[in-house]
């Protein structure tokens, strides 16, 4: 039986190898911060982080992730004691309805491990990919920037 | 063979160089100036920006993310890597000191205003067949548009081939004036797609093969070639696309995507978005007179759709991982030409299995969806079987489509792939590539797949392609 290691714990998974992380995280796992969307890895809610890079996890089959280890947003911290990303969406009341948020959280999470002080293009770039319905857009950036400690006048700014 | 080309080579540039010594290398600056008075009429400006548009001025002028026409886009080339220009009319930077005389020279000749050559990664070997109305129309475009500052990048070219009067010697023994084809059987619409293709749009620049010094070899017209890395398709006779492309298919896929043929990719990309600010009417001229390159009748090597679907092969219903997620409809059944080959064995061969996994856990949701023309996930193909990517001579094109998948165009509907470059391991790009291949042609396993995924995901993928600026 494989086995899968999410948020630092190691797991045997009863799943087939094609069967995408989404279903194994959400369904035998019960971590459902990762969100079916689309299901076409068009929308990005179902983000989660491996190795540095943000993944689609609704089109990973687990048989690639054998031995390598994945993050999802239960990972970067609780509501008790939420992670520095986290905290960031937080204060600037990033989400709206909420549904597409643990993946902007995941998407800007492997930018910033890759590259802390990024700037605001870079961040729009890692972003874009990512959808937002309610039109929060301005918030989260202002979020990220804020993780990534930057000033956060550039609202509204084009980059 | 490395060292027969090496020496191949050299002598070419030796006959360079004793060629481009002995001719009249040096071209006078013409004087400055700019557009007289009625060169930048408004109905010209107009005429000017769709054949810009059908030129692709912009996929070499205006870089990722960089102001339209301002260059800096690097063209990859086997010598290296040569920087467009800024042509907006910038006086210090651009052409804002061309008049229409230094312009046409550019064009036709291939040399600046100031009397340097200019290489041929500047498509004038096509440009030369442009009629003056024509020319006068893009310099009416190009001169109206707003200038920007921006210096050229230096190119990227070793010594001697940075000596810009070698390529003297080189128009000397490769640069002829386009010819365009007449043929009396033909129609005006199919003649005007003619002086498209093989001026103004120079699709042989990309399609045609190129001999050692960079020239296309024109025996062998419309044979296929490379562009930035990726394999282009011959248009001829040659071409290895599963199905024949009509005129129809042809209009379908230069304007937007063709529903059995699937859509642009790669360097092409941009030439499709391009068209968008393209009359109808020249799409259609160029689809005619590109449908008559493949000659007439299928060509032999085209089978049809392949797909080896798990019914169709015993071996295959025997592997519990080919289930469900890679079944097919009707349409996909193994056709003429199709029998397995060594190493092909779909359900035996573990790498086969894992890709089969993949295909099921990552590609099957959208690309068996059953077709966008079918009311499937949109812009799919009926099935991969469909791809000429997959009958490609090697593997480069797939890879990198994988790798990077397809970025969503900006503010326009159209094809979005996510990247799998991103996911994917060496191994796992190389069992997956495997798989596809097997499944999906009747051409047997590609030479070198290692190699080659080894080779393009030595970088890190891009953090999801960029859409291409728009023209």
């Amino acid at each position: 039986m494989p086995t899968l290691t999410v948020n630092g714990r190691a797991q045997a998974v009863a799943a087939e190898p094609e069967t995408p992380l989404l279903y194994v995280l959400r369904d035998e796992f019960g971590l459902n911060g990762a969100k079916f969307g689309c299901g076409l890895g068009q929308c990005g809610a179902c983000t989660v982080e491996v190795e540095g890079r943000a993944v689609l996890s609704c089109l990973t089959p687990i048989g690639l992730l054998e031995g390598r280890p994945v993050t999802t947003v239960e990972g970067l911290g609780t509501p008790e004691n939420p992670g520095p990303l986290q905290a960031a969406f937080i204060a600037e009341n990033a989400a709206q309805c909420g549904y597409c948020i643990a993946g902007m959280v995941m998407r800007a999470y492997a930018l910033l491990r890759n590259n802390p002080h990024p700037g605001e293009a870079e961040i729009r770039d890692a972003l874009r990919l990512n959808l937002c319905r309610c039109g929060t857009h301005m918030r989260i950036l202002a979020a990220v920037r804020r993780a990534a400690g930057r000033e956060p006048a550039a609202t509204g700014a084009t980059p | 063979m490395r060292r027969r080309r090496i020496a191949v080579w050299l002598g070419g540039v030796a006959l360079l160089a004793v060629a481009g010594s002995g001719l009249a290398a040096w071209r006078s600056a013409l004087p400055p100036g700019g557009p007289e008075p009625g060169e930048t009429v408004p109905e010209r400006v107009q005429q000017g920006a769709v054949l810009a548009a059908l030129g692709y001025c912009a996929s070499c002028h205006t870089a990722e993310a960089g102001r339209p026409y301002a260059g800096g886009r690097g063209v990859a080339t086997p010598f290296g890597t040569i920087y467009a220009t800024n042509i907006t009319p910038d006086p210090e930077t651009g052409l804002g000191r061309y008049t229409l005389a230094a312009f046409t020279r550019a064009m036709r000749a291939g040399v600046d205003r100031d009397g340097r050559h200019l290489y041929p990664a500047f498509p004038y070997t096509h440009y030369a067949g442009l009629t003056d109305a024509d020319i006068a129309a893009l310099y009416a475009f190009v001169m109206t548009r707003e200038p920007v500052r921006a210096e050229a990048k230096a190119n990227a070219l070793p010594f001697p081939l940075s000596w810009r009067p070698l390529i003297a010697g080189w128009k000397l023994l490769f640069f002829r004036t386009p010819t365009l084809p007449k043929d009396e059987s033909r129609d005006p619409a199919w003649h005007r797609g003619a002086y498209l293709a093989e001026a103004l749009s120079h699709c042989g620049a990309c399609h045609t093969p190129r001999n050692v010094l960079g020239a296309e070899i024109k025996s062998r017209a419309y044979a296929g070639g490379e562009a930035d890395g990726w394999w282009t398709p011959p248009l001829d006779r040659s071409s290895p696309a599963p199905l024949p492309w009509s005129e129809d298919d042809l209009a379908r896929y230069l304007a937007e995507w063709d529903p059995q043929h699937g859509g642009a990719g790669g360097p092409m990309r941009p030439v499709v978005d391009a068209h968008a600010a393209v009359p109808k009417g020249e799409i259609r001229a160029l689809a005619r007179y590109v449908a008559t390159l493949y000659g007439p009748g299928p060509a032999g090597s085209r089978t049809g759709p392949v797909d080896r679907a798990p019914g169709d092969d015993p071996r295959l219903g025997e592997d519990p991982r080919l289930g469900e997620g890679s079944r097919l409809g009707e349409g996909s059944r193994l056709g003429e030409g199709s029998r397995l080959g060594e190493g092909s064995r779909l359900g035996e061969d573990p790498g086969l299995a894992r890709g089969a996994a993949t295909y099921a856990g990552a590609c099957a949701v959208c690309h068996e969806s059953g077709g966008g023309a079918a009311g499937g996930v949109p812009y799919t193909t009926p099935s991969l079987g469909h791809r000429t990517t997959l009958r490609a001579p090697d593997p480069r094109n797939l890879i990198l489509v994988l790798r990077d998948g397809v970025a969503p165009r900006e503010h326009a509907p159209g094809p979005i792939m996510p990247a799998f470059g991103a996911v994917l391991t060496q191994a796992q790009m190389t069992d997956l590539a495997a798989y596809l291949r097997a499944r999906f042609s009747p051409d047997g396993p590609w030479p070198g797949l290692d190699g080659t995924v080894r080779e393009l995901m030595r970088e890190p993928p891009r953090s999801g392609a960029r859409a291409e600026a728009s023209p």
